[in-house]
């Protein structure tokens, strides 16, 4: 069977060892998270947790159904092949010289990439888009010098309502 | 009014209808077991370690349908039941498990006896709690009840600190409204007759049952359920006892020691109606060889089971005895739904398998195991209660011994736990005082566990222990007999106590048989001698079980053994 990315959405009570147990749902069937995003919904007792992984459909299938088993698990959605919206944000360090600062700043500026800071040596650059978006811009920055960056996992969310919760 | 924790706890354990726990003592659970000793109403029983108290709870759940409940100190005294969590967690027994913790404000210190129990057992037990607010006790041990036996079962444990045990809680907090709306079940209507459509044409269906039937306590509907199709009944491991090993069309267990007609039944049925089952590995064998020719109806609580390794036509995703309920009234308003003039040729092909290669075995000089196990089973007209220790013992003991009633076959089937047949018979005599409890045992398993002799003892538990000595780990050695060349690497156990003279050191009763015409004198002696008894059988040392679905290979090529 195919193996593709998938996206899966999970509510979650906010409690302490939760996300221990959902790791270890995946950890124990040899899985790995490729990345994930976690917070508050409008509920603060809710957390809703984004993952992608990688696995074909027979896989995703028995992992969801493990993790609706679990008891702090409100519901699961595979938002993979749903009309959703997905990003991720990223910011990266940039060294600055006198040399490249004017095409830093031109690039930056075609792309309506964003400044959040900078100071004489470095200024640090949010960038916001589809996983591509940003494996592009990293390419793009790549030259021109970057010292670090942090990655977010990725975010969903479903264009429609197909359910009560979102 | 206020409380303590503990005294909180021992009134939730009533509220639970709690009057049996197996523990042992230690630093953390001092304030608990102080409080126990106020309650005379809840017996306790002091085992020799704690992975016999576990197993026991483990064996009082089984024989009897309750909540097994075990208690036992922080650090060491947690993690020795962690065994026996695993295994129930694989056969879904409902245990609820209490464990000392150091005070809260100690919790990552690396304090005296301090282990993260919680993060130790999450992924075997069905869920798990560290009650760190004492307001948040009673909660926590009603949900805790509620979780282990709901739906699929399993074992469930709750840490608790000793400043938690030991704080005043208002005793408001027990009245605390706690309900559990029972989980939402989908209709199963739609599903049902679309396995009654399957079964109407199919011409040779086979019913496999399991675990699952007898968790559901549906044994009866289940019967009904076969005897109205009048359809052959094969089962896994944990089914037996869901239905009478003497009925004509109980076929024996399948899989890797199954029988050879009910592999042969299940390599040719052209319909499964699978009931409470799981589709385990040592069941299916070669999964793309399972069942070749059938459609596949599959009957379960538990979603996750469904579609794991067997895909299944149609899928019953319930309880299994409201299925096998609603099935029963369609079938008697419509007895036609399976000829029986359509499935006669098939029940004359099982008639035929069964009448080919019966279970059997040679006699010889020495005794055989087979032999003790049938003796046992005629002595005790298959009305005794059997746990089984893991290995050849526990085969023979499925192959031998026709199992009459549910919940009178108690054995390690998921994990596999050797040292288990024992301390679970343990506690399903405390459980059934007046049943005759019989572990069957092997050599090697005994000796995991052989400490609870003294419990056994104590409590004045009359558990007949019959080992089949063979001096060896002898399903291992099996193994290495016919897949490494008979190296017999690190499997000779001919080195062990004098099991007699130990059984007597302990206060208990021993008997020691060596030919085979003693062995019914023997086990008749053993059964009627009061008390703890041990009995034990030199056997024949190299002996097989057979069949044998050797691994990687499909149900139907078997390897028979010498008969
Ligand atoms: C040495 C050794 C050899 C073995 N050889 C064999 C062998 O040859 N053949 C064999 O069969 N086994 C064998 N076993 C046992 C095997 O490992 C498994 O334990 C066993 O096959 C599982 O049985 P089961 O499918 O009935 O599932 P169980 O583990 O009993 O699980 C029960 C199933 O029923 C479901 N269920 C629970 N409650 C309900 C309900 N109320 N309604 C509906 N469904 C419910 C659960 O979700 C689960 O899917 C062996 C074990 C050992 C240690
Ligand atoms: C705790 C544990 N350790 C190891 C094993 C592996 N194992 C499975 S069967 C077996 C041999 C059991 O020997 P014995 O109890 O003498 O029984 P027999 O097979 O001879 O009847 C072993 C070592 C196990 N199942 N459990």
């Amino acid at each position: 069977m195919e193996i593709k990315e998938n996206t899966i959405s999970i509510l979650v009570n906010n409690k302490p060892d939760v996300m221990a147990r959902i790791a270890g749902t995946f950890s124990g069937r040899g899985f790995n998270i490729e990345t994930i995003a976690v917070n508050v919904t409008k509920d603060p007792n809710i957390s809703k947790i984004i993952l992608t992984i990688f696995g074909n459909q027979d896989t995703i299938t028995k992992i969801e159904k493990q993790l609706k088993r679990m008891l702090d698990v409100i519901q699961v959605d595979d938002l993979t092949g749903r009309d959703a919206i997905r990003r991720e944000m990223i910011l990266v360090r940039m060294k600055t010289t006198e040399e490249q600062r004017t095409q830093l700043t031109k690039t930056i500026d075609t792309y309506k990439w964003k400044i959040v800071s900078s100071s004489p040596d470095y200024c640090i650059v949010e960038i916001t888009g589809h996983r591509d978006d940003i494996e592009n811009a990293l390419a793009i920055l790549e030259p021109l010098g970057i010292d670090d960056f942090t990655r977010t996992g990725t975010v969903a969310l479903a264009r429609q309502n197909n359910n009560s919760r979102g | 009014m206020k409380l303590t924790g503990a005294q909180i706890l021992f009134k939730v354990l009533k509220q639970e209808n709690v009057d049996t726990i197996f523990g042992y003592p230690g630093g953390s659970v001092m304030d608990i077991y102080d409080e126990l000793f106020r309650h005379e109403d809840i017996k306790h029983f002091l085992v020799r370690h704690e992975q016999g108290a576990i197993h026991a709870a483990d064996g009082y759940a089984r024989a009897s349908g309750k909540i097994g409940v075990c208690l036992v100190t922080s650090g060491p005294g947690a993690t020795n039941t962690v065994t026996g969590i695993a295994n129930a967690y694989m056969d879904s027994i409902p245990i609820v498990v209490m464990t000392g913790q150091v005070p809260v404000s100690l919790i990552g210190n690396d304090a005296f006896q301090e282990v993260d129990i919680t993060g130790i057992t999450r992924p075997c037990t069905k869920h798990n709690f560290l009650v760190r607010d004492p307001e948040n006790l009673a909660r926590t041990i009603k949900e805790a009840f509620h979780i282990a036996r709901a739906g699929r079962p399993g074992p469930v444990l709750i840490d608790l600190p000793k400043n938690v045990m030991q704080a005043l809680v208002d005793d408001t907090t027990l009245s605390y409204p706690i309900s559990f709306s029972d989980e939402e079940t989908d209709p199963i209507e739609k599903d049902c007759a679309e396995a009654l459509e399957l079964i109407r044409k199919s011409r040779k269906p086979l019913i496999f049952c399991g675990g699952g039937v007898i968790l559901g306590r549906a044994w009866k509907e289940f019967r009904t359920f076969a005897k109205k199709l009048n359809c052959p009944v094969t089962s896994s491991l944990m089914g037996l006892g869901a239905f009478p090993g003497t009925d004509p069309l109980w076929l024996g267990m399948l899989g890797m020691h199954g029988t050879y007609y009910a592999n042969m039944a299940i390599s040719n049925a052209d319909l499964l109606i699978a009931v409470g089952v799981r589709f385990d590995d040592r069941v299916t064998s070669k999964v793309e060889a399972f069942a070749p020719h059938a459609r596949i109806i599959h009957i379960d609580i538990d979603p996750v089971s469904i579609d794991k390794t067997i895909k299944a036509d149609v899928s019953i995703i319930s309880d299994c005895k409201p299925v096998l309920q609603l099935l029963n009234e369609w079938l008697s308003h419509d007895p036609v739904v399976t000829p029986q003039e359509h499935t006669k040729e098939w029940r004359a092909q099982i008639a035929e398998w069964k009448e080919k290669v019966p279970l059997s075995y040679c006699r010889g000089e020495k005794i055989k195991p087979q032999y003790v196990i049938e003796t046992l089973y005629e002595l005790t007209k298959g009305k005794a209660i059997i746990t089984t220790e893991v290995g050849q013992n526990q085969m023979w003991t499925a192959q031998f011994y026709p199992f009459e009633a549910p919940n009178t076959f108690i054995s390690s089937g998921g994990l596999g736990t050797m040292g288990f047949g024992f301390p679970a018979a343990i506690g399903a005599q405390v459980a059934c005082p007046e049943k005759l409890v019989v572990d069957i045992a092997g050599d090697g398993s005994i000796q995991m566990n052989i400490q609870e002799m003294a419990t056994a003892v104590q409590y004045k538990l009359p558990v007949k222990i019959v080992i089949l000595n063979n001096g060896f780990l002898g399903m291992v050695r099996q193994w290495q007999e016919l897949f490494y060349g008979k190296r017999y690497s690190q499997t000779d156990m001919s080195y062990a106590p004098d099991f007699v003279k130990l059984a007597e050191a302990y206060g208990a009763t021993g008997l020691r048989c060596t030919k085979p015409n003693e062995v019914k004198a023997t086990l008749q002696k053993g059964l009627d001698t009061p008390g703890t008894v041990v009995m034990d059988f030199r056997v024949e040392p190299e002996e097989g079980v057979f069949p044998m679905v050797k691994p990687g290979l499909s149900l139907s090529e078997m390897s028979l053994g010498k008969t």
